[in-house]
Order: C-alpha cells, then sequence, then structure tokens
C-alpha cells in the first residue's frame, strides 16, 4: 500500500470529517486515524519527499530519517492513547483542535525546511491555545491567551531568525545550525520557548493544568517534544544547552514540592524531564542524544499516563488540589495501580521505561568526566521521584482519606491509561526495540548489578527521607496558593503598565494635546492675523530682554501699546505677496527634504 | 445502607506493617551494596552506598530548601492573580 500523502496530513485533513459523524462510527474514526498515520509511518523508507516549489523556495513536507521517524512514532502512538482516553468527549471543536495540533507536530517534525516547519510552529501553537480554551472557564480562557501571546511571540523570533538567516546563508534548509551570529541565537530562542527554557517556562505551569482532562494528556505531548527535536537537530552538541537543561531538570522540582495542584506538579516534573533531555542535546555524544530521543519516547508516554490518571481523577471528583483529595484508592482502585505505574516509570525504578531511557544521559554526564552536571542529575533524579514518584499519588489515593467516595473511571479510560501503562513496564523489561529505533547504534546495558543497586538504593533512600520527613511532621503541608513564577513579570507587568498609560501616561498625552491641538494653533491664528506686526512684537520682547535699564521703560510701554493694539492695520500691501511668501517658504522646504532625501 | 469495606490502610497496624517492610527492604539494600561490583564514573560514587546517601541527604535539602527558603518568597494567597 503506498498512499503518498505526508503523514501529518491524515490527522489534520481527517480532523476536518469528525464533525460530520456520530456515535459510534464517530469513535472509531477517532480511534483508526492515528493507528493508520502509525502503520504509514512503518511504511516509509528514509528519504526526502514531497517537496513542493514555490517562487524560488523549496517547501520539503518529508525528511524521513531516523531521527524525526523515532518523534513520529511516539507522537502517532500518543495521539492513539489519547483519543482512546477522549472517548467521552462531546465538543466537536476540542477533539478537531486536538487532531490537528497531533498533526501539526508530526508535520513538524517531518519538516525538511525552515517555512514548513514555521507553518506547522504556528499551526501548533493556536491549536494547543484552543485546546486550553476547551475547559471554558474564565481562568482557562486568560491562561490560554497568555500562552498564544507567549507562543507568537516565540513564533516571532523565529521567524525573524530564519528570515535573516535565509539572507546570510542563501539556504532555507532546516540542518544543524549552532550558535554563531543573530539569526542563530533568534532561532534557538524561538526554540527554547517551546522547550521551556528556564524564565522562558512559565507558559507550562500556567496553563496546562487549566485544560480540560483530555487536553492537558495531548498538550503535555507535543510542543515541548517538538522542541526537543528541533533543538537536536539543530544545535546538538552546543554547550549552552548542558547547562540550561541541567538547570531545568533542578529548579522546578523545589516548585514542585510546594504546589498544591497535584497537574501543576506534573507541569513541574515535565520541565524537569525535558531538562534531561536538553542536556542530553548539549552533551551531544551518540550515547547522549541516543539518550535524549529514548528519554523523549518514554517520557511522553508515562507522562501522559501520569496526566490521564490526574484527569480520571478531576473528571470524576472536580478536584485536584491535593488538600481537596486523598483516600481515593478505595474507590479508584485500578486508577491507583496505573498512576503508581506511571510515577514509577517517571521516577526511573528498574523494570519501567524510565530506568532504560534517563540512564543513557546520565552516563553520558558521568563518561564525560562533567561532574556538577552529572551532580545535578542525580539531585533532579532524586527530587522528581519524591514529588511525581511519590506525592502525586500519595496525596491523590492515600494520606488522610477526604471522605470522597466516587467510582473507578469510564472503561475507555482504563483502556487507555492500561496501555500507556502496558507500554512503559514493557519498554523497561525489553528496551531492545526502543534502542533499535534510536538515531546511533545503542551499545549500553541499562541492566547491570550495580546500575540497578545504585538506582534502587538512590530511591529508596529518597523514599526514606520522605517518610521521616511526613512522620515527623517537618514534610511541608500543602496550602492554597498561588505560588509565583517567572509569568508574575507579564501578568502583574502588564498591569503595572496598563496604570501607568492610564494613570501617568493619560496626563502626560492631555498636556501635549494640550499643547498641539490648542496652544500652538491659538498661537499660529494670532500670529498670522499680522505676521509682520507680531515679529515686531517678538522683537520688542526680546529687545526688553536684553536692553539696558534706562531703556526698559521706554519699551515696555511700547510693547504695553503694540500688544494692546494688536492685530492693529493690516500692514501687508497686497494679500498676493504672502501667498507667494508661503509659496515660497514651502518650495524651499521641499527642495531641502529632497535634496537630503534622495 | 450498605456498609463500606475496610480498607487496607483504614485497618489498625497496616502503616507500621508496610514500614517495617520497607526499612527491611532498606537494611538489605545496605547490607548487599558493599558487595556489588561498581563501574564509578569518578571515585566518590563507587563507594559503598554512595548512591542512598546522596538521596537522603538530597531529598531533605529539597525538601527543606523548598519549605523555608522558596514558600517564603513565592507564596501567595489563592486570589492573587484574580481581578
Amino acid at each position: 500500500m503506498m498512499i503518498n500523502i505526508p503523514p501529518a496530513s491524515i490527522l489534520i485533513l481527517g480532523a476536518l470529517i469528525i464533525p460530520f459523524l456520530k456515535g459510534k462510527v464517530r469513535s472509531f474514526y477517532m480511534v483508526i486515524l492515528p493507528l493508520l498515520t502509525l502503520f504509514y509511518l512503518f511504511s516509509l523508507s528514509e528519504g526526502t519527499y514531497w517537496t513542493v516549489k514555490i517562487l524560488n523556495y523549496e517547501l520539503i513536507f518529508g525528511r524521513i530519517d531516523k531521527l524525526s521517524l523515532a518523534f513520529g512514532y511516539i507522537f502517532a502512538i500518543v495521539t492513539f492513547i489519547g483519543v482512546i482516553y477522549s472517548l467521552h468527549v462531546k465538543d466537536t471543536l476540542h477533539l478537531m483542535s486536538a487532531f490537528i495540533y497531533a498533526g501539526a507536530a508530526l508535520g513538524a517534525v517531518f519538516a525538511g525546511d525552515f517555512i514548513t516547519l514555521f507553518i506547522f510552529w504556528e499551526i501548533m501553537a493556536f491549536a494547543a491555545a484552543y485546546i486550553i480554551w476547551s475547559a471554558k472557564t474564565k481562568k482557562a480562557i486568560s491562561a490560554g491567551m497568555r500562552y498564544l501571546m507567549v507562543h507568537i511571540f516565540g513564533g516571532l523570533l523565529l521567524i525573524s531568525g530564519i528570515i535573516i538567516h535565509y539572507y546570510e546563508t542563501g539556504s532555507l534548509h532546516f540542518n544543524y545550525i549552532g550558535l554563531n551570529g543573530l539569526s542563530t541565537w533568534l532561532i534557538f530562542l524561538g526554540f527554547g520557548i517551546n522547550a521551556a527554557f528556564p524564565v522562558l517556562h512559565a507558559w507550562l505551569p500556567d496553563a496546562y493544568p487549566e485544560s480540560t482532562e483530555t487536553g492537558t494528556v495531548f498538550l503535555s505531548a507535543f510542543t515541548t517534544k517538538t522542541a526537543v527535536y528541533v533543538l537536536a537537530r539543530g544545535f546538538p552538541g552546543t554547550e549552552l544547552l548542558i547547562y540550561i537543561g541541567a538547570l531545568m531538570t533542578a529548579f522546578p522540582i523545589f516548585y514542585a514540592v510546594i504546589e498544591n495542584n497535584l497537574r501543576r506538579v506534573l507541569s513541574y516534573s515535565l520541565i524537569n524531564q525535558v531538562g534531561f533531555m536538553v542536556t542530553g542535546i548539549g552533551i551531544g555524544t551518540q550515547l547522549s542524544l541516543n539518550g535524549t530521543v529514548a528519554h523523549a519516547f518514554c517520557h511522553i508516554l508515562y507522562k501522559a499516563l501520569l496526566f490521564m490518571s490526574m484527569g480520571a481523577v478531576l473528571y470524576r471528583t472536580g478536584k485536584i488540589n491535593a488538600t481537596d483529595l486523598g483516600g481515593l484508592y478505595k474507590s479508584m482502585p485500578l486508577t491507583t495501580v496505573f498512576c503508581i505505574v506511571g510515577a514509577a516509570s517517571i521516577s526511573g525504578v528498574p523494570l519501567t521505561s524510565g530506568f532504560v531511557s534517563k540512564s543513557l544521559i546520565v552516563s553520558a554526564a558521568g563518561e564525560g568526566g562533567m561532574l556538577l552536571i552529572w551532580i545535578a542529575l542525580l539531585f533532579a533524579s532524586a527530587g522528581v521521584f519524591h514529588h511525581s514518584g511519590i506525592k502525586i499519588p500519595f496525596f491523590a489515593f492515600f494520606s488522610h482519606d477526604s471522605g470522597i467516595r466516587t467510582q473507578e473511571a469510564p472503561k475507555h479510560m482504563l483502556i487507555a491509561m492500561g496501555l500507556a501503562a502496558f507500554l512503559c513496564i514493557g519498554i523497561g523489561i525489553m528496551p531492545g526495540p526502543l534502542y533499535s529505533i534510536l538515531p546511533y547504534p545503542v551499545d549500553y546495558e541499562p541492566y547491570t548489578s550495580a546500575h540497578v543497586i545504585d538506582q534502587t538504593q538512590l530511591l529508596a533512600f529518597s523514599a526514606l527521607a520522605f517518610t521521616l520527613l511526613m512522620l515527623s511532621g517537618i514534610y511541608p503541608p500543602e496550602i492554597r496558593s498561588v505560588n509565583l513564577d517567572a509569568d508574575w513579570f507579564y501578568r502583574k507587568g502588564a498591569k503595572a503598565f496598563m496604570w501607568l498609560l492610564n494613570n501617568p501616561g493619560a496626563k502626560l498625552m492631555a498636556k501635549i494635546n494640550n499643547f498641539i491641538f490648542e496652544k500652538v494653533i491659538s498661537f499660529l491664528v494670532w500670529f498670522t492675523k499680522n505676521p509682520v506686526f507680531a515679529i515686531k512684537i517678538a522683537k520688542d520682547t526680546l529687545l526688553l530682554a536684553f536692553s539696558i535699564p534706562e531703556k526698559r521703560d521706554e519699551i515696555k510701554k511700547r510693547l504695553k501699546d503694540e500688544k494692546e493694539s494688536y492685530p492693529g492695520d493690516h500692514s501687508m500691501p497686497t494679500p498676493i505677496g504672502t501667498v507667494v511668501l508661503w509659496a515660497t517658504i514651502f518650495l524651499t522646504i521641499c527642495l531641502i527634504i529632497f535634496y537630503f532625501a534622495l | 445502607m450498605k456498609k463500606e469495606k475496610v480498607h487496607f490502610f483504614d485497618r489498625p497496624g497496616s502503616l507500621k506493617k508496610v514500614l517495617r517492610v520497607f526499612f527491611i527492604f532498606l537494611v538489605i539494600l545496605f547490607i548487599v551494596d558493599p558487595f556489588i561490583h561498581k563501574h564509578p564514573f569518578f571515585n566518590f560514587d563507587g563507594y559503598p552506598s554512595f548512591y542512598g546517601s546522596f538521596g537522603l541527604v538530597a531529598c531533605v535539602f529539597l525538601v527543606l530548601a523548598a519549605k523555608y527558603i522558596l514558600r517564603p518568597i513565592v507564596m501567595r494567597r489563592e486570589d492573587y492573580y484574580d481581578d
């Protein structure tokens, strides 16, 4: 079977038919689309396909190689899982935006040139904003708006970088870029906003927890991982990325410890996990780049699984804050088990997917002799277990009994979570198939006795720390609160800016208006009544200022008479003379302007 | 009304049992560790139970720093951003 279309089009064009279908047909159709995409990707061989020539530009819709295929596979798989999870959703536009979003992510990953990449990049931003808005709450609407503004800003950085890059190199092909000069920095920052670089990250924990229970599952998979892909394509081995990545692994976990909204905790840990991938790109060895791709693959699955389990809790109870939850293992036992599988995978417990992917990156840092980076990654590994591995399942399903009695998640949600959990454990037990789709040959054995015992110790004693702090009452209690993050600068900054515009700004504008439209105009009216006489008054005023004291009284008197008698007799002998005078002045000005302008 | 089944953690002594198993597991890890042949990247990471001690210290530091440094700086009322 060879259907000759770009892979992205199955989901994007397929989405357009969703509104015309109903009930079981629609469910069947939606589940088939991502499966079709996945099998289509399996059938593709490496190479460059679907190039379209527009004017002098060549758009490349299909650059198929191992790097893009690995991301393509996992995007199709998570779309399949996410769609099953969303089968209860009635909102057609919500479903369409999810399909278009996933399709655009595939388009971006297979794009071989900057223009194609940019187009899909922007489609993703708008589709994601719509997914956030689908929650239809006031908070979601404003968070979606902020999301869109941040990503449009990122898109502007990207397109400016692309345009300058084109003029510098004459090429729009998207290959290795590397950091040198303005254009590459602009592209780097454009990518960096989507990858949630520190300080540029605040859109993520701001917006993701506000979407619907299904929307966040899609959101968690595509935007940051597409950014990881383009960074791996354009900036492998860029040293700066090592430090950015290490910082990303470390700082969000402090926020995750004190955050009350459990989906926001997961959003912070998402940044932490992307930090590992970014570090891997920065190290730039075959081992670390393999690690980045493997970790992106596994991360998408267990992060989706965690967001699905929290989504099921939100769907059934309407609550997501740790302060409101607890004891749900009694009514949602299967969801509890799936959540624990996701939590174990993100923590890198042996026999789960995180164990076989994260260790590639940590080993690459260790083998490169990067002591501080290695310690930061180890700290982040312990920390992620602490907040995602323990905190999420503990506060939602155990902890004190909140008294909430509800039902198990709906069947389709359980199937979706079960699939993701199966893959998390499957990859952990049998990493071979995952390793075989990585961009470089893998010569790495995760299951050595030393690695297993080291990782188990790291996790078990982190759990001991949690247990001791909990039992002694030192562990910070969950508090309903807002924790300030970098978005403070634009959320409060925008308010301060509006205040400045409305208060001092408005007063200043009123003064400027008054000056230009009243004072200047009335002076001109006064002046043109009798210019010659007016100039005479001006001359006498000047004279008064510089004259000797004896003459001053005389001039004062004369000035007073002149002002009283103004405009006096029109001393212009002929009006034609005035017109000629003004015309001459006007033409002179034109002459001067054109002389300098041309 | 149907009486709710008594769940695992509601039974007296359950938590103690879980904790006991957990502590025994920790002790086993601690005892086994020195007999495993390690491949350290640096030199200190080959010491017995380096990973365990690191995990314990790191997490205590993480929680204390989050509680006593980060929280006082960034925590605001829940309606802080509302108009």
